[in-house]
This record gives C-alpha cells, structure tokens and sequence, in this order.
C-alpha cells in the first residue's frame, strides 16, 4: 500500500526563487470563476427586475450589506464589497475540493495572507483611533512588564486566524487521501479472487469518500470561511472603538 | 537501527500530542449542551443560537487545531530534519 501526501505542488520555478506552485494556478482559476459570475449576474441590470438573475445578485448584495451593518455598525457600510469578496473566494477555494482540486486554503501561504490583510487593517485602525502613542501605551497595560505577552497577543490573532482555517482543511484533505488509499486497499482485498486487471479496481472507493467530502469540503469549508469574515469584521469593528 | 528510532519517536510523539484534541471536545460537547437547553427554554430563537454556538466551536476548536498541525509536522517534517544527521 502507497500513500502519497503531498503539499501543493510546484508547477514552475521562475528566477529569484519565485515558485509558480498548484495553489496560485487553482486560486487563478477560481477568481476567473468568480470575475466570469459576477460579469454574467449583473450585466444587463434594469430598474425593475425581470427574470431571476437580478433578483439572486440583489440578494447577494444585501445580505453581504446587512451581514456587515449589523455586526459592525453603519459607519463601516463600505467594508461590504471587501468582506464579500473575502467570503466568496474563500468558500469557492475550500468548495473546489469537491472537484478534485487542491484546495487553495489547505496551504497555510494563502490563509496567512489573508489573515495579514485582517492584521494590517486591525493595526490602521486602532492607531486612527487612539493615535500612534495611545496604540504603543496600550501594550504597557495594565503594568508595563506585561508588555512582552502583550506583543506575542497582538500577533497571536492573525496566526491563530491563519492556522484554523488551514488546519481544518488540510486536515479534510489528508484524512480523504488516507481513507482513500484504505477503500483501495480494501477492495483489492475483496475482489483479490477475480483474474487479471479485474481485481484492480476499487469499488469500493465509489460513493464512500463523499460522505467525508459533504462533511470536510461542504460543511466546513462554508463554516470556516464564514468564521473568518466574521471574525474579521468583530476585530475591525473592536479595534476601531478605542479604548 | 537510527532511522527505524527515530520515526518510532516521531509516530509517538504525534500520537502523544494529540491528546490536545481532548480539550476542545470536551469545550465543544459543553457548549453544545448549553445551546441545546437555550433552545430548550426559547426555542423561537434558535437560529441566533444555533450560529453563535457555531462560531464559539469553531473558535474552541483552535487548540485542537494546534495539536493537530503539530502532530502533522512531527509525522511529515520532523523524520526528514534528522534522519541521517545524527
């Protein structure tokens, strides 16, 4: 029995040690798939709507406003584009592991990424709103020797962001390739009295793996990627209170 | 002889630090608990419950998560790092 786990793989290695690897070729492929949906759900947009196309993209629209207002306020009502954004590409990278594809989210590059975007914001607005000095003096509380964990608790909210959402995926991810390689070696057990090429094939891979699927694709895929917008949403809301 | 020690330390240690699952499972089995018999007494507001308890797990589950990636390191990283190095 062979089992192969692999991270992403690299596709191309350009100059200066840039690597052209399966996740950045995938998350392509993906922004192709939303730029495509989004071009074909509001062109032709008309005042009163006539067929069901408008009707889906207003809905989407408004929950993606309505989700941002009433969790962060209505002063933050431009953040919905971006939080949309955000929500979209990461359940369409987590789903497109139901095709078969890497999913982009099981590397901890694209999800560390993402989590430095929600990190730079919650930084900008904390120092807009306490300013520069009142941003350091806030980690001298309570007492100034605290100062160190302060530091280490400040850049603990991106990584742990980062490593929840990779950590559940690659997780669906290596238990599916080991599951597989089981059902394969399960079938070639049962079927060892058939002759020839016959006694290759694993049935038994047909149908089982997608219980798995639904659950660590479908389920917490869509979990994980509302769980970061949301988380990034409170943090920014938070921040931009002051103290 | 070393190889074959030091992927036997490698399995046990991922075996032995992902008794860390057994925290957010015990965390996760409470909270449930706890939205199971909110709903119990409100039942009319089930659906806020049913996403703020979704969240809570998912955010309880983090520590579990940790153990997991460290045991996944010392299964798929750590071997490498010293076999042949000793």
């Amino acid at each position: 029995m062979n089992v192969e786990i692999t991270g992403a793989k690299i596709f191309l290695r350009l100059p200066f040690g840039i690597l052209i690897t399966e996740t950045q070729v995938n998350m392509w492929i993906i922004m192709l798939a939303i730029a495509i949906l989004c071009k074909w759900l509001t062109h032709n947009l008309k005042v009163k709507p006539e067929g069901k196309r408008q009707v889906v993209a207003e809905y989407l629209v408004n929950m993606s406003n309505k989700f941002v207002t009433s969790n962060m306020g209505d002063r933050f009502k431009n953040f919905s584009p971006f939080i949309g954004t955000l929500f979209a590409f990461s359940l369409l990278c987590s789903l497109s592991g139901l095709l078969g594809m890497y999913p982009p989210t099981a590397d901890l590059n694209t999800t560390i990424g993402w989590a430095t975007v929600t990190f730079v914001m919650i930084v900008y607005y904390k120092i807009k709103a306490n300013g520069l000095g009142g941003y350091l003096k806030g980690f001298m509380e309570p007492i100034p020797v605290l100062a160190p964990f302060n530091v280490l608790g400040e850049f603990s909210t991106p990584i742990s962001m980062a490593i929840r959402m990779f950590g559940n995926i690659s997780t669906g991810v290596v238990i599916s390739t080991l599951v597989y390689a089981a059902l394969a070696w399960l079938s070639s057990l049962a079927l060892q009295w058939l002759p020839g090429v016959l006694s290759g094939i694993p049935v038994l891979q047909l149908g089982v793996p997608a219980i798995l699927s639904i659950y660590f694709d479908l389920f917490s895929g869509a979990l994980q990627s509302f769980i970061f917008c949301m988380l990034t949403v409170l943090y920014i809301a938070q921040a931009s209170k002051g103290d | 002889m070393e190889r074959a020690i030091i992927m036997a330390a490698c399995a046990i240690g991922a075996g032995i630090s992902m008794f860390g699952g057994i925290g957010p499972g015990i965390g996760e089995g409470y909270a449930v608990g706890k939205a199971c018999e909110a709903i119990g007494r409100q039942p009319e507001t089930k659906g806020d419950v049913t996403s703020t308890m979704l969240m809570g797990c998912a955010v309880a589950e983090t520590t579990g998560l940790y153990s997991l990636i460290i045991a996944m390191l010392l299964i798929f990283v750590a071997p490498g790092l010293f076999i042949g190095r000793l």
